[in-house]
């Protein structure tokens, strides 16, 4: 009944942390990579230092904007504070990168950087290109910042392995 | 529908799609006013030299410079939120009435699951209340192709289209491909008097119009390619329009559903003729039952979603209780609550009416969160311009009690200069606080007439808040830097103790606007009482440690200050 070959992330965290920013990125990466790409974000009240959600869905048909209850395949928490708040939209094969969070933040010079640094980690979980990735980055980061991005994308990369 | 691997181009929002489309129909004049979730629409036509386009004051000038335009011979478009369309409802009404000339869409953003508005009404009732035609996409990319659509109807039967949107579909991207622009012709500059000039002589004869116009259309809506069935497997099928397609699409990709692109007036032989492909019919619809009423009209047996649905946004896990006909469980909103940035300068206004326990008459605008505890000093909003004219009324409803009017600048603009000019007509006095933080911060940070700057980033000419406020009856006008709590508490004591009608200005810009950090904060950790009292601003760059201290973010803080002010033991020191 359901389409299962659709990828569906929600990002998520507090306002002005780049959590829409980390979805644009994933979004556009998809997009090079030639999929059908859907994302929905908030905006307005919300992003005031409230909570903040944006989804990114892509495969090769996409319908709902936004991903049904309990069929994420990555959930990305920006912040520990708001651990906890998409549990139930994890699909039972899913994988929660939360681990991730902390690990980076002992790491990341600034806290700005940790939305990149969790894409990195993503990044090797999902099918998207290499390319793709470094592509979105540079069309979505203000040039002076790109290189820095990208060094912080590579060591969530390696944060794997 | 959105398919695969053919597109590498672009992924658009819905409203920068629907920007793109109107500009590929060659659209000539956009108007609006800011508002969640609208503003990206002409934000996005901005980027356009062929397009005329502005900011207006408010919805209803905006509305009226549309469809003037539109009377001028150019394709136009008029652009609000679902609330915004309230503001140009005297036009509107009467516009259907007049027709128009080349093309005129109005886009109103609906939101549903109330986001970030005041209420969740269902502008699709506007369309039927108004008698014009209604086109509901599903998606950005139907955006982009409706809007089209909907310039061609509205030239072809000479009405205003109305083009509801909504959050879910205005804020999700997707990828689109892009045309060219095909630029009209302008029709022959006409103004027939009898058509135009709504008096009663004239307006009779239009409503006898505007009632045969509505029953050609309905004979278009029938055959249409906006409406359509898809045939599908199984003996149920759907009703259904705009975002709720997707999510039974969703559910049961290969059902039967009768897909409203263009929903009123409804196309009744169409739907009779999907009932008889299917055995059961179910509708589907965010809000309110309004493709349900009319299947109750016709008589045709469906099932629909419990009322308890009516409220807040659907969901495609909603879809299977919909139809199983359960009562909607209502779930408490999760997450953190917004709050003021470190460094707004609404903060300390809030903070000293707190602290002077007065009762706050509010509006509309970032300054609404002031309500939120631990500030809890807005005491109403209501709608836009409400900050003086629900204070006016307030005033007069109860002498005695310590009243002030609240509203930003770009409300004072759009609706608050009347309600000042009305309360000087009518002798009130009292005090009126213009929160001028240069800029529309709660919709994404617009210019608006007191900022002197156009929509298209242009400079033009700036309207002075103090002298708009004195020219309309205030005996006492005040511009005060916010952040100067002690002069700006002496100002609001006094002024609440005399017989005038005080304008008060607190003037400083939105950390949008100016970015700039004031220095930094030095928080000493030996000299704190653990008094709490910096907590009461609720500054996101200060928090609790666990053993009752405070920390303060230094990348967040962006030294206004504030805090220094209210500690009472010189804990916190400026740098
Ligand atoms: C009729 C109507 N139009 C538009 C909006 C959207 N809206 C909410 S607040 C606001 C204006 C905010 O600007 P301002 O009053 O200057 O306050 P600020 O957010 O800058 O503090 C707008 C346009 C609305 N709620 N109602």
């Amino acid at each position: 009944m359901m389409k299962n070959n659709v990828t569906s992330i929600i990002f998520y965290g507090i306002g002005g942390q780049g959590v829409l920013t980390a979805a644009e990125i994933c979004a556009l990466a998809a997009m090079y990579d030639g999929f059908a790409v859907k994302k929905s974000e908030v905006h307005g009240m919300a992003q005031r230092g409230g909570s903040v959600e944006s989804h990114v869905r892509f495969g090769d048909i996409v319908y709902s904007p936004i991903t049904p209850y309990a069929q994420a395949d990555y959930l990305i928490c920006c912040h520990n504070a708001e651990y906890g708040r998409f549990k139930g939209y994890l699909k039972k094969t899913g994988t929660d990168l939360f681990e991730f969070l902390n690990k980076g933040l002992l790491i990341v010079p600034k806290k700005i950087f940790i939305n990149i640094y969790l894409i990195g980690v993503l990044s090797v979980y999902t099918e998207i290109s290499e390319q793709s990735w470094i592509r979105a980055i540079k069309q979505t980061i203000k040039s002076q910042f790109v290189e820095d991005n990208i060094k912080w994308f590579y060591e969530g990369r390696k944060g794997i392995v | 529908m959105q398919n695969k691997k053919k597109f590498k181009d672009i992924i658009l929002s819905g409203n920068e799609a629907l920007a793109r489309g109107a500009y590929e129909a060659g659209v000539n004049v956009a108007a609006g006013y800011p508002g969640t979730p609208s503003s990206e629409i002409l934000e996005y036509i901005k980027r356009f030299d062929e397009v005329d386009a502005q900011w207006s004051v408010n919805e209803k000038v905006a509305f009226e410079v549309a469809y003037g335009a539109s009377i001028g011979g150019a394709r136009s478009l008029y652009v609000s939120k679902h609330v915004g369309i309230n503001v140009a409802m005297d036009p509107l009404m009467v516009s259907a009435y007049t027709g128009i000339s080349a093309g005129f869409v109005i886009v109103t953003c609906d939101d549903p699951g109330v986001h970030s508005s005041q209420n969740e009404q269902d502008n699709r009732r506007i369309a039927s209340f108004a008698k014009m035609p209604l086109i509901e996409p599903s998606s950005p990319f139907e955006a982009k192709e409706l809007i089209k659509k909907a310039f061609d109807i509205s030239e072809k039967y000479q009405t205003p289209v109305l083009f509801r949107m909504t959050t879910r579909i205005c804020h999700s991207k997707e990828n689109i491909i892009l045309s060219k622009r095909i630029e009209k012709q302008k029709p022959p500059f006409d103004i027939p008097m009898k058509q135009y000039v709504m008096v009663p002589a004239n307006s009779y004869p239009r409503h006898l119009y505007l009632e045969k116009r509505i029953l050609r259309i309905k004979t278009f809506s029938e055959k249409t390619k906006l409406n359509f069935i898809e045939n599908g497997k199984g003996i149920t099928g759907f009703i259904t329009s705009g975002v709720s397609y997707l999510y039974i699409k969703e559910n049961y990709p290969d059902a039967p559903i009768l897909k409203l692109g263009m929903s009123y007036p409804f196309p009744e032989k169409l739907a009779l003729k999907f009932a008889k492909q299917v055995k059961n019919i179910i509708v589907v619809e965010e809000l309110e039952p309004f493709i349900e009423e009319q299947m109750k009209m016709l008589a045709i047996k469906h099932k629909a979603k419990d009322p308890s649905y009516r409220v807040g946004e659907l969901k495609s896990e909603f879809i299977p209780k919909i139809i199983q006909g359960q009562k909607k469980k209502e779930k408490k909103r999760t997450g953190k609550k917004p709050l003021f940035c470190a460094g707004c300068p609404h903060r300390p206004v809030f903070y000293v009416l707190k602290q002077l326990k007065v009762t706050v008459a509010g509006d509309i605008g970032c300054y609404a969160l002031a309500a939120m505890p631990p500030l809890s000093s807005l005491h109403t909003c209501l709608c836009m311009g409400a900050g003086i004219s629900a204070f006016e009324g307030i005033r007069r409803g109860r002498k005695e009690q310590p009243l002030v009017g609240v509203l930003g600048d770009s409300t004072f603009v759009h609706s608050g200069i009347t309600g000042l000019i009305n309360a000087a007509y009518n002798k009130q006095t009292g005090v009126i606080i213009i929160l001028d933080n240069s800029t529309t911060a709660m919709t994404g940070c617009q210019p608006n007439p007191s900022t002197g700057i156009t929509l298209k980033g242009e400079k033009t000419k700036k309207l002075s808040l103090e002298k708009i406020a004195e020219v309309s009856g205030a005996d006492e006008v005040i511009v005060v830097d916010p952040f100067k709590i002690k002069e700006l508490k002496k100002h609001i004591t006094e002024s609440l103790s005399n017989k005038k009608l005080t304008v008060i200005i607190t003037r400083s810009p939105c950390k949008f606007i100016d970015k700039t950090t004031k220095g930094h904060v030095d928080y000493n950790i030996d000299k704190c009482k653990k008094c709490q009292v910096c907590l009461q601003i609720d500054c996101p760059a200060i928090s609790k440690t666990a053993e009752g201290f405070i920390d303060i973010d230094s990348e967040l803080c962006s030294g206004c200050g504030l805090c220094v002010e209210v500690c009472s033991f010189k804990a916190l020191t400026k740098k």
